[in-house]
């Protein structure tokens, strides 16, 4: 054997500090990055489902929608598109958590002297880069086909923010079920068997006032309807404070419910 | 010896520690660990000199995992206390994780990353410069011979490459105590052989083992000290040579050169020897605790005038020693990981 594992003497740290954690959280992302390198059905996933919804919804309902003007509800559907999408890409944050955790990489990582949540940070910070990736891809193909933001780059920079922020706080339930389900495909099982009917009872893809009393009532509560509203309004004008401040409050109440259950339950997995 | 002790040797208690400080590398104490209902670890001791290799032996579902994943730091023993290099796992598990390596079933690579971006990507995490994480990377499967398949995702290996990359991983840190749980699980012998090889030069690098195993061989080989542990408890330790002669002892293997004198032969080593004669094919067997039998045996077999083909005292194997202890043999019975019935895993 070369010298190269004999042990020396070393000086140990007491604590991993912040700089630490947070070069060590920067390190996880690039990992969880690198591995679309590897893995470009990855990236598919991440483009071509939400290309298929835009084209879908834009072709084939968009034509009955708005009176033989599919374009026309193009721009009234997108908003709302990009933000159902932003809620499913966030049990890719499970999907891939509970991977790692099944396979024994979070073991590994846990056994290394790094900062305790920098694994799941990582994950995370990985995670916020593919969503950005998916809302570029959704409006880039949206204005291919017609599509046209009516206010500026600014309004559309916030209506982004605001995603990613309300993404971010939507993640900490697909966290949660990533810890608590026994294997990666139940995310998703749970992704499809929530967000489908959530976003679909709001205001993302059709007008409220279409709808019957009974399901108006619940519409107007439901947290995608303020996302898509705010979302609608910041890209394509009109009033945007109302909405923008519901779905930040949202956000707040859905981290504050699910983030603490969360990371307890990640603490006592591992 | 009559009878089967149930603990063979009694472990160290943690007073010797005063007598002599800091000569193990691994100290546990009483540790309890329960899931639920089920209780994983049920008051297990355990040392480990710095520099040897201490096998712990057992079972699936026998708590080798439990422990292993206490003593790493990954989980906190319900009862009871353990250091590694004299520091507490649960109070000083930062300091603990900067002087282990840990490799097994439940501690693997990321298989979506290349040989190279694994190890790259621990260096960093360890805090080596991306340059010099690099040429430890370089230099680690260099030696390991994963050089050729460096720039592969892990995933493309096989069997045997990837847990060299796993063992690998767990050596960038330079690691003074390394814990194996079942590194050769599902491995073909040859690429066991070659684990074995990798792991005795890294103890004659001054690094202490604590490896788990299924396989008796595999602690009968690699161990400078055995603990055997069931259900939860260490039910006897000590050097392989030391299990094998304080239960069991040696065993008795007579073969006639005619198979007609088979049971005349077996009459008379059961005369001699007492309780525990086997017939196996044409092999006459006997557990024997007094060498002084073999010359007894000779000459009764002499003025019986049956030829042996084969006449012997050995040694008892680590699975007769394991079925002295436990009643039930150690070798798995199928592969399904041990976590699955004792493990944190929801």
């Amino acid at each position: 054997m070369t010298a190269s594992t004999v042990t020396a003497p070393r000086t140990l740290t007491r604590r991993v500090s912040p700089t630490a954690t947070l070069r060590h959280t920067a390190t996880l992302a690039w990992r969880s990055l690198v591995q679309i390198k590897h893995n470009p059905m990855e990236l598919i996933d991440l483009s071509i489902q939400p290309i298929m919804f835009v084209l879908l919804f834009t072709y084939v309902f968009g034509g009955q929608m708005a009176g033989g003007h599919p374009v026309q509800y193009l721009q009234f559907a997108l908003p709302g598109i990009i933000a159902q999408n932003a809620m499913f890409a966030t049990m890719n944050t499970g999907f891939l958590l509970n991977t790692d955790l099944t396979k024994g990489v979070f073991d590994r990582l846990r056994s290394l002297p790094i900062g305790r949540m920098s694994p799941l940070a990582g994950r995370i910070v990985a995670d916020t880069v593919k969503q950005a990736w998916s809302m570029a891809i959704l409006i880039a193909v949206g204005m291919i086909i017609g599509f046209r933001v009516k206010t500026d780059v600014v309004h559309l920079g916030l209506a982004f923010l605001l995603l990613l922020v309300f993404a971010l706080a939507f993640s900490w339930i697909a966290v949660l079920i990533g810890v608590l389900v026994s294997e990666p495909d139940k995310v998703m099982i749970f992704g499809f068997t929530t967000v489908f009917p959530l976003s679909f009872t709001s205001s993302a893809f059709a007008r409220v006032d279409t709808m019957p009393g009974w399901l108006q009532a619940w519409v107007k509560v439901n947290p995608v309807t303020h996302l898509a509203d705010a979302t609608r309004g910041l890209i394509n004008g009109g009033a945007v404070a109302s909405p923008v401040l519901w779905s930040l409050a949202w956000a707040a109440a859905i981290a504050v419910v699910f983030a603490p259950p969360a990371v307890r339950a990640l603490r006592r997995r591992v | 010896m009559s009878g089967v002790p149930r603990t063979v040797k009694v472990v160290r208690t943690w007073t010797s520690r005063k007598k002599t400080p800091m000569t193990y590398a691994i100290q546990a104490e009483g540790l309890v660990k329960r899931f639920g209902e089920t209780v994983a670890l049920n008051g297990v001791s355990l040392t480990a000199r710095a520099g040897t290799v201490l096998g712990v032996l057992g079972p699936n579902g026998a708590g080798k995992t439990t422990a292993v994943r206490i003593l790493a730091t990954l989980l906190r023993p319900d009862e009871g206390r353990a250091t590694v290099d004299g520091h507490d796992v649960v109070r000083e598990a930062h300091q603990v994780r900067q002087l282990i390596g840990l490799t097994g079933q439940y501690a693997s690579v990321d298989e979506m990353l290349t040989g190279t971006e694994n190890l790259v990507m621990i260096g960093r995490l360890l805090g080596l410069p991306r340059s010099e994480a690099k040429a430890r990377a370089a230099e680690l499967l260099e030696r390991f011979e994963l050089w050729d398949a460096r720039d592969r995702p892990a995933k493309t290996y096989s069997g045997g490459m990837r847990r060299r990359l796993d063992l690998v991983a767990s050596l960038v840190g330079r690691p003074s105590v390394l814990f194996l749980d079942e590194p050769t699980t599902g491995l073909d012998p040859h690429a066991r052989g070659g684990l074995w090889d990798t792991v005795r030069g890294l103890v004659d690098d001054g690094v202490t083992v604590l490896l788990t195993t299924q396989y008796l061989e595999e602690a009968d080989q690699l161990a400078d000290e055995i603990a055997v542990i069931d259900r939860g408890q260490v039910i006897a330790n000590g050097t392989p040579d030391e299990l094998k002669t304080q239960v069991g002892g040696q065993v008795l293997q007579v073969r006639p050169v005619d198979d007609r004198d088979r049971e005349t032969v077996a009459g008379l080593v059961s005369v001699v020897v007492g309780d525990g004669m086997q017939v196996e094919g044409d092999l006459v067997t006997a557990p024997v605790t007094d060498p002084a039998v073999l010359p007894t045996i000779v000459r009764r077999l002499d003025d019986a005038g049956v030829q042996v083909a084969e006449l012997s005292l050995r040694k008892s194997t680590l699975d007769e020693v394991f079925l002295a202890l436990t009643g039930h043999r150690a070798e798995p019975t199928d592969t399904t990981p041990e976590l699955v019935t004792e493990g944190s895993r929801a």
